[in-house]
This record gives structure tokens, C-alpha cells and sequence, in this order.
């Protein structure tokens, strides 16, 4: 965990709190040293990344996250007996179980396949993108994940599962030696629950300031009620231009649950979202309830000052997020989360 | 938990109620947006609708290369509201009885179950394994060229739980909560601008 750490802002804080153990690694990562050639890293002798990607998929779709199913048994022990509330919060612990137990999808939307990857430098992102896409066609094939590619001018469903924008692949470089890949499937009924606002917004007389930012973050989650499967968790960015402010919403998606943000001020607005959102009564499913969101992470980024944008992403139950740090032949050298 | 078993009737329907829990067994018919839109602009139906019900889901299907046949690996409900233009109509045209789905659906749906005898069944979202369990059979599949999560997929489900939210009778749990929570809200804005 981040404790003092961070002393950067909470945009960095999904990097800083996955930091992996290992620093000491070989210089000859295939990852690392591969010179783009168009076959992708897999084809170079020795490298599994294929494997290692096939694997990611495969967990990330059927497996929630340790610190996402402890918030889930939280909120299943809240809720009062005998409720639909409870009722719901029954099944969905059964699902997480049976998914993981049959190795398949745990909802059948297995969503925008968005994968973040931080590497050192000289390193083949041609090479990768390549490798993960036939990854996504296997994972496709094997049932991990649904043909969820549809073009959006001829409404063809795309039986490779990619086209312009699937996957969406987000590169980053760090300083380690080392490759982490990050994967989170994000289904489309919590994504069109997200929301995008300009302040000030007149209708709930949001202003430019923090209170109209709580206002609108509130105004969301009350627009959504049980459309995007909740308990969910919000990803926010306060902040930015309309692309980056929803990048980086969604990157706080990234962040453990459980961790604290090393900035005060985001701290105290993610606990009083999340108290201030379970008191309005939506509940799991909307079924009307005690728990409305598990979790609220936010982050900032400059803005011009002629643009107050505060963007939300919606995250549901079914948090589908996982990450490996690559070791030498790109095998799977441990899980992040 | 109440029961409703195939054959299902508008009888049957109209005897349940918002916030009942209810376990279906019998045929189910899947059809989200591509369907809804397809039938609105009065396509036939290439299956016999009347006193079904319709299940709004894109599962995930593998077809099993020697024997062709289907089995479904995943399906959960999605999300109901974005039919609500249509569901009013293809309750009204062909004679649906239930709807299954999450989210909830408006006022027009919630109009047409009442005048019609229909009834919307919320199934939990993203649980798509406990759901795939309660399916026993895939006995169809059509309008294909779809993609398989917009096809219609003629199943049979054995305990398939649900709750009513939209019952025939005028009530709907989504309209109860959104009225409640929205309530909640401005009295929270309320405070919020009280403090200044």
C-alpha cells in the first residue's frame, strides 16, 4: 500500500500503489529488447507472452479482484434479511464463486477491453498490440470472452473481436525493467451510466467549486439508480479536457479499493461520496437498499480556465480487473491485485 | 419465491406482484436491441411470441464443432431501458407476457404491462453464471445474422430467478425508488447550499 509515499498528486497513485517487489531483474527481457518486428514478441524464441496475455484474459473475465469481493461480502452482510436487497446480494456472491469455480465469464458482457501497460523504454508496442489482439481473438474462441465487437456503421458484429478501438490500449512508460500489464473488461450497461459534466450546471445549480463537483457526482449516481449494476464504485476525474477527463476517470479504476488517497482533500470527498451515495436508498440493483456505491476514487488534472469538466465512470459489481508483472520470457511472474 | 411454470398465461402474470420473488421454469426467448428495433419496424417475428416471454440478454454461446450444437457459457439480463421505445409495442403486437431484464423500464412499458397483462422481471445483473446454470436446453436460434448476443436464443430454464419490479397493476419498484432517492438528493442539496 501507498501510505506516505505519494507524494505525487492522486493521478499517480494507480502506478505508485502496484508497485511491484521485484527491482533487480534481467536486462535481456524479450519485451524489452525486442526491435519491433512486425510478427509480435510471441514469434521471438522463448517468449510467452501469448500465454501470459491468453492467462490475464482468462482470469480477469471469470475472477473478481481479493479486495473487490471483500467490499461485496461487507455489503451482503449490511443489507437486511429477508430483502430483495439481500436476495440480490446472494446471488451475485454465488456468481462470483461459480465463475471462478468454472473458469468462465462472471457476466456475460465481458465489456471494453481496456489494458493499460507500463514498460521501460525500447520496448515493441507494435509487438505487443499485435500479440494481445490474437490473445483477444483465442480468449474469444474459448468462451473467456463474449464476440462484443460490432462496427458501428454497419452494425456487423466482428467475429475477431477487434476493429478501430478494440482493444483500447493505453502504453506507459516507467523506470523499472520490468513489464506490467494491466487488464480491466468493462461492461457496457455501468459505462452508459457515465457521465460527463460541464460546470456550472444549472439544473442542480452546481457552481465552480468543489460543492458543485459533489453536486454532480451525486446527480450522476442518482441518474443511474440499478442501471449500471450496482453496488458499483465511481472512477472520477475533476478536471481536464473532455478526452483526458474520462481517461483518467477511468484509470482510477485501477486503484485498490481499500487504499487511501495520499491527497486530503480527495480522501475526504471519496469517503463522504461513498457515505453521502448509500444513504439514497437505490441499492443493489436498485432494488432500494443500504449499499449504493462499494467505492469512490478521484483524481484531478489541470483544466483551461474556460472549461470546468468533471468526469465520472461507473463501475459495476462485476469489477473485472486484473494485472501481472512480466518476468524474463514474458511469463507471468506474479499478479497485481 | 413464488413459481411460474410453462405454459405461462396473462393469469398467471396478473397474480404477481411488485417486489414478489419469483422462480421461472419453462421457454424463454432472448432479444435485446437489434430484435426490439427490428420488430418496431414490424418485421415479422420468426417465432410464435404470444404468452412468451422475452429475455433481454446477449449470452455468451459456443458451438461445439462436432455435434453443432450450442451451450450457453454466460447470461446475465441487460440493461432494459434502452427498448423502452419498442417493449410497449411488442407487448401490444405480440402478445408477450413477461419481460426479463435489469435497470427497470418507464412509463410506457409500465402502461403497457397494465393494459395488456405483462409484467417485468428484474434478474441480477452481471450474474451470468447462477443464471447460465438455470439453463437447461438451447432449443433455437434465430435472425442470426444479428451476431450471436443480438440473435434470438429459444432456451429452456429450469428455476431461473427472478423479482417482479413492473407488476400488471400499475406499480413499478423503479418508479417507487427513483422518486424516494430523488427525494433524498434534494434534501442533501438542500443542506449542502444550507452550510453556506
Amino acid at each position: 500500500m501507498t501510505k506516505k509515499k505519494a507524494k505525487t498528486m492522486s493521478r499517480k497513485l494507480a502506478k505508485v500503489q502496484t508497485k511491484a517487489t521485484i527491482k533487480k531483474k534481467s536486462r535481456t527481457s524479450k519485451m524489452g529488447t525486442a526491435k519491433s518486428s512486425k510478427k509480435g514478441a510471441s514469434k521471438k524464441g522463448g517468449s510467452f507472452l501469448f500465454e501470459s496475455l491468453l492467462e490475464l484474459i482468462r482470469r480477469t473475465s471469470a475472477e473478481i479482484p481479493d479486495d473487490v469481493q471483500k467490499v461485496i461480502l461487507e455489503a451482503l452482510e449490511r443489507e437486511e434479511k429477508n430483502t430483495t436487497a439481500e436476495y440480490a446480494m446472494t446471488i451475485i456472491k454465488a456468481n462470483i464463486e461459480l465463475a471462478k469455480k468454472k473458469s468462465q465469464p462472471l457476466c456475460q458482457d465481458t465489456g471494453t477491453v481496456l489494458v493499460y501497460v507500463s514498460h521501460p523504454q525500447n520496448f515493441d508496442q507494435l509487438g505487443f498490440s499485435e500479440t494481445f489482439k490474437k490473445a483477444i481473438t483465442a480468449a474469444t474462441k474459448k468462451g473467456y470472452l463474449r464476440q462484443n465487437s460490432v462496427n458501428s456503421v454497419t452494425g456487423k458484429s466482428e467475429p475477431t473481436n477487434l476493429g478501430p478501438g478494440h482493444p483500447v490500449i493505453h502504453f506507459h512508460q516507467h523506470k523499472k525493467n520490468h513489464v506490467e500489464v494491466k487488464l480491466m473488461l468493462k461492461g457496457g450497461g455501468c459505462e452508459n451510466v457515465g457521465a460527463q459534466y460541464s460546470l456550472p450546471y444549472a439544473p442542480i445549480e452546481a457552481g465552480r467549486d468543489m460543492d458543485g463537483v459533489r453536486k454532480v457526482i451525486l446527480d450522476a449516481v442518482v441518474k443511474a439508480q440499478g442501471q449500471g449494476c450496482g453496488p458499483g464504485v465511481l472512477g472520477i476525474c475533476i478536471g481536464g479536457d473532455r478526452g483526458s477527463g474520462y481517461v483518467e476517470s477511468k484509470e482510477q479504476l485501477l486503484r485498490k479499493l481499500h487504499d487511501k488517497n495520499p491527497d486530503p482533500v480527495l480522501a475526504t470527498m471519496e469517503a463522504d461520496i461513498v457515505a453521502t451515495c448509500n444513504k439514497l436508498g437505490i441499492g443493489p440493483m436498485g432494488f432500494g437498499g443500504k449499499t449504493t456505491l462499494l467505492g469512490c476514487k478521484v483524481s484531478y488534472q489541470h483544466r483551461v480556465p474556460a472549461s470546468f469538466f468533471v468526469s465520472i465512470s461507473y463501475m459495476c459489481w462485476a469489477f473485472r480487473r486484473q494485472g501481472i508483472s512480466l518476468g524474463s520470457n514474458n511469463s507471468i511472474k506474479n499478479w497485481l491485485y | 419465491m413464488k413459481k411460474l411454470t410453462y405454459p405461462f398465461s396473462v393469469e398467471q402474470v396478473r397474480s404477481l406482484k411488485v417486489g414478489d420473488m419469483v422462480s421461472i421454469s419453462g421457454k424463454l426467448f432472448t432479444g435485446r436491441d437489434a430484435v426490439h428495433k427490428y420488430l418496431h419496424e414490424g418485421n415479422p417475428s420468426p417465432v410464435q411470441l404470444k404468452n412468451q416471454i422475452i429475455y433481454h440478454c446477449g449470452p455468451v454461446v459456443l458451438k461445439d464443432e462436432k455435434t453443432s450444437k450450442y451451450r450457453v457459457v454466460a447470461a446475465g439480463p441487460t440493461t432494459s431501458s434502452r427498448e423502452e421505445p419498442y417493449q410497449w409495442q411488442v407487448i401490444r403486437d405480440h402478445g408477450i407476457v413477461g419481460v426479463i431484464g435489469k435497470g427497470g423500464m418507464g412509463p410506457k412499458t409500465l402502461k403497457a404491462c397494465q393494459e395488456y397483462g405483462c409484467v417485468y422481471f428484474h434478474a441480477v445483473g452481471g450474474a451470468a453464471q447462477v443464471l447460465a446454470e438455470k439453463i437447461k436446453s438451447v432449443d433455437g436460434v434465430h435472425l442470426e445474422q444479428f451476431g450471436p448476443p443480438e440473435a434470438i436464443w429459444e432456451l429452456t430454464v429450469e428455476d431461473f430467478p427472478v423479482v417482479v419490479t413492473i407488476d400488471s397493476h400499475g406499480n413499478s419498484l423503479h418508479k417507487n425508488v427513483l422518486e424516494t432517492s430523488q427525494q433524498k438528493f434534494d434534501e442533501i442539496l438542500k443542506s449542502q447550499k444550507s452550510h453556506h
